[in-house]
């Protein structure tokens, strides 16, 4: 990932064919590119460095979490968690699989040689970074205390650290996103080839399509939250502060429509990566294809109705709650038509145990238990117990890390030949996912028990009765760690001593697969044209059944 | 891809558009100096989508324009109701007060609020 | 494809009049996409601007009598002729581009020009606007009195959503008085013409979505709520 350098200097590689990496050499070739696999890696490459980063917020804050006391000062816990929670989820769950992976593929997937509008993406990866700078910044002047929620009146008035810095970082980073959301739409209403219905799209574009439309219709509404909340803590003039007229609730139902369906443009990605890979390694078409596909859409459009779940406990109108826990509910429905339907594609397929199957099992294991625990949340009564608990924090780290972080991983593992050209060691990677998984489970699994026996988030102290699960969760996050940083030593290996990928190493369907691995600069020679629907691998059915 | 006939808008269209912008103006501005109560801000509403959509349908051209760029303009205003009106339901709802369970007032089960 | 249809030297030739970026197969494909972009983009704003569209709504309803004290320093001669100023720059935006489409490059210079002045003329009462509340005090959080006090807190509210709305909408006409100029200068020297006007109409697009939000912003600021 870090280094594609090596590549330039391999000279069989070179003379055996051209293509999007050694096309053209030197900084300036990738700083002004304007090809969308470029910019991918690009993009790659920060979302990881930021991954890292908010990856050691965590590992320092489990430390403090070791001791019932804490071990750092409280201040220290809450810019740790803080800085973790933003770097998470504004710098690398909202682009990772949208600004990398499809990035790299939607523009192959319906046959284009680009995405409709190559410099704006190029535009959106310089926005991310002037965002993540911004950031970053605050972080080292002495780091945020307010929760990644920026909840006012708190951030507003009070918290006497670096929140204008920090909310102007990820009001930056929300452009980047928008912009990125609408190039998918333009390119897959307008850049589709001849032949490449709606009905054939990939399930990835699909996904990647609803993602892009909460993103457009969400994030603006993140931005002007943000402005107005730093124009109140330049101005001290009460729009969300209570003690001078304003209303915080206010704040919250601004922030979570966008927040909100946030959380889907964090998963959704993810489900269309699970599609992909179900399909390919049960050699079977999707089952309900178009299921899967309007199950998308349909969750992009309920999650805009659901975001007062997030304020049943704030003084929201207990009417109006109702109405949101019911709406809750109703987006449960197309989550799970998702799983059954990958469930229903493995059954009787000729499934093989690659490792991105390995990481799509654990998906929809992880993501099942975090989906049906959020409707424990959603429901009123149980809400008022478990919110603002560990048990909220286990849930959403199922879905965020179990659902999204497995899927972009196993997304990685199943196009990286694509990417690079080079296959990763395939012992090496089916143990880190095994690593990976077990110690998601270790960290995150306590957590739901802590927040149901009434250990709030947040607190840099607790309990000592609570001591015994609190370790047991810092160990699994030691070893989910390792799990992390095992792919990233083989990924970079690969990149020089690794397997040279055929143009189809998992006789996968799709026409990205029909292409070189790395592909060339514009994708494809000639405009293909598409006469079969997706995942047709009818054929081999017929040989294995 | 589809046919691309550039619609040429008339220039006489244009000005009575124009025209038609600039009375809804004076009206609108003369409607409000009368007391309807809350009418006024229902007719000023009122007005303001009429020019609007005059400008959305004339000067930006969408009486030309595919079902699709329709369906997005439609969207995107649809999404603005989805936040007005949720986030609206809520202060409007706020202070209701509701009937607790009839027996929390009698004295007759020993429980008071 | 029109590969095959079109000998090389004119598909080249009209891939360069209609400057065709190298990613789309026709020109109509190319205006497509910039179109849907452009919408799409409009929609981002609608929201953006709505979140203080929502913001002004909840405040408005929750401390009316506030809101009623504040209307008489909103100058309703001076939102009034704003409004007019706008409408007359849609009108000139719109015929620029009908301009463009004609491939008339002196009227559509003209109509151009034309537009930036009214978007001037706009900012320049504005200026004035803001002038005032300066002089009276009314900027919140910076220079800030109120009478009756008891409305100190709550009209500041309103005073900085006025700001906000105000404000917002003020940057989105100097971005658009920079669009402008760039369009200048590009007509100026012959870029546009009947088989290529794109980036006139999407910017002309810009243009009347921000004549859109004042057309709200005049009855919602300036009109409703006011004791005469
Ligand atoms: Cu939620």
């Amino acid at each position: 990932m870090a280094t594609i350098a090596p590549i330039h200097g391999t000279p069989e590689l070179s003379e055996r064919r051209v293509n999007y990496l050694n096309v053209e050499h030197g900084w300036k070739s990738w700083l002004f590119t304007t090809d969308h696999k470029r910019i991918a890696i690009l993009y790659l490459i920060s979302i990881t460095l930021m991954f890292f980063v908010g990856g050691l917020m965590a590992v320092l804050f489990r430390i403090n979490l070791l001791e019932p006391e804490g071990i750092f000062a409280p201040e220290t816990y809450n810019r740790l968690f803080s800085a973790h929670g933003i770097i998470m989820v504004f710098f690398f769950l909202v682009p990772s699989i949208p600004a990398t992976l499809a990035n790299f593929l939607i523009p192959i997937m319906v046959g284009a040689k680009d995405l409709a509008f190559p410099r704006v993406n190029l535009l959106s990866w310089y926005i991310y970074v002037v965002g993540a700078l911004l950031t970053l910044y605050a972080v080292i002047r002495g780091g945020v205390d307010t929760g990644w929620t920026f909840y006012a009146p708190y951030s507003s008035t009070y918290s006497n650290s670096y929140v204008l810095a920090a909310a102007f970082g990820v009001f930056t980073a929300g452009f980047s996103s928008i912009l990125t959301g609408l190039n998918f739409i333009v390119t897959v209403h307008k850049m589709r080839a001849p032949g490449m219905t709606w009905s054939r799209l990939p399930l990835f574009v699909w996904s990647n399509y609803a993602t892009g439309l909460i993103q457009v219709l969400g994030t603006p509404v993140l931005a002007i939250t943000l402005l107005l909340l730093a124009f109140e803590r330049i101005a001290h003039v009460g729009i969300f502060d209570p003690n001078i007229g304003g209303d915080p609730i206010l704040f919250q139902h601004l922030f979570w429509f966008y927040s909100h369906p946030a959380v889907y443009i964090m998963i959704l990605p993810g489900m269309g990566v699970i599609s992909e890979i179900v399909s390919c390694f049960s050699h079977k078409r999707v089952f309900g294809y178009n299921f899967v596909a309007f199950s998308s859409m349909a969750i992009a459009v309920l999650s805009f109705v659901v975001w007062g779940h997030h304020m049943f406990i704030t003084g929201e109108s207990m009417y109006t709650s109702l109405a949101f826990s019911f709406l809750s509910f109703m987006v449960a429905v197309p989550s799970a038509i998702k799983v059954f339907n990958w469930t229903a594609t493995m059954y009787k397929g000729s499934i093989s145990f690659d490792t991105p199957m390995l990481y799509a099992f654990g998906f929809i294991g992880l993501f099942t238990i975090g989906g049906l625990t959020g409707l424990y949340l959603a429901a009123l009564g149980t809400d008022v117990a478990t919110h603002g608990t560990y048990f909220i924090v286990a849930h959403f780290h199922y879905v965020m890390v179990g659902g999204m972080v497995m899927a972009f991983v196993g997304g990685l593992h199943f196009w990286w030949p694509k990417m690079t050209g080079r296959m990763y060691p395939e012992a090496w990677a089916k143990f880190a996912a095994l690593i990976i998984f077990l110690g998601f489970n270790l960290t995150f699994f306590p957590q739901f028990i802590l927040g149901y026996l009434g250990m709030p988030r947040r607190y840099h102290a607790y309990p000592p009765e609570f001591q015994a699960l609190n370790v047991l969760s810092s160990a699994g996050a030691s070893i989910l760690g390792v799990g992390y940083v095992i792919p990233m030593i083989y990924f970079l290996w690969s990149l020089k001593y690794g397997k040279r990928a055929g143009m189809n190493p998992y006789d996968a369907r799709g026409l990205e697969w029909t292409i070189p691995s790395p592909p060339t600069t514009f994708n494809f020679d000639t405009t293909p044209v598409v006469t079969q629907e997706a995942y047709d691998y009818g054929e081999l059915e017929e040989v294995v059944g | 891809m589809s046919a691309h006939e550039v619609a040429i808008p008339k220039v006489k269209t244009l000005v009575l558009v124009w025209a038609a912008l600039i009375c809804f103006t004076a009206l609108t501005t003369w409607v409000a100096s009368f007391e309807f109560g809350e009418w006024n801000i229902v007719i000023a509403l009122l007005i303001a989508v009429t020019k609007a959509s005059l400008v959305v349908w004339i000067f930006m051209g969408v009486r030309h324009v595919t079902t699709l760029t329709r369906l997005f303009v439609v969207a995107g205003l649809v999404w603005l109701f989805i936040m007005i009106l949720l986030t609206a339901s809520d202060y409007k709802t706020r202070n209701w007060t509701y009937q607790a369970q009839p027996w929390a007032n009698n004295p007759a089960h020993g429980l008071s609020r | 494809m029109a590969e095959t249809l079109v000998p090389a030297g004119q598909e080249e030739l009209e891939a360069q009049e209609t400057h065709l970026r190298h990613h789309f197969a026709t020109p109509e494909q190319q205006t497509d996409a910039a179109t849907l972009g452009m919408w799409t983009f409009l929609i981002t704003e609608v929201l953006f601007f709505g979140g203080m569209f929502t913001a002004y709504a909840i405040y408005r309803t929750m401390y009316p009598g506030a809101f009623a004290s504040t209307s008489e320093f909103m100058d309703v001669r001076l939102g009034g002729a704003n409004t007019a100023v706008l409408i007359c720059s849609s009108l000139t935006m719109a015929l620029a581009v009908r301009a463009a489409q004609l491939s008339r490059r002196k009227d559509l210079i003209r109509f151009l020009i034309l537009t930036m002045i009214f978007g001037t003329v706009f900012l320049v009462i504005k200026g004035i606007e803001y002038h005032a509340k300066w002089v009276e005090y009314k900027v919140p959080g910076f220079r800030f009195t109120y009478e009756p006090s008891y409305y100190f807190h709550h009209a500041q509210i309103l005073f900085s959503l006025y700001f906000y709305m105000t404000g917002m909408h003020a940057i989105h006409m100097v971005v658009g008085l920079g669009l402008l100029t760039y369009l200048v200068i590009q007509a100026w020297r012959g870029i546009f013409h009947a088989r290529y006007f794109a980036p006139v109409e999407m910017i002309g697009l810009y243009w009347h979505f921000v004549d859109i939000v004042w057309i709200f912003l005049f009855p919602l600021l300036y009109l409703i709520g006011h004791k005469r």
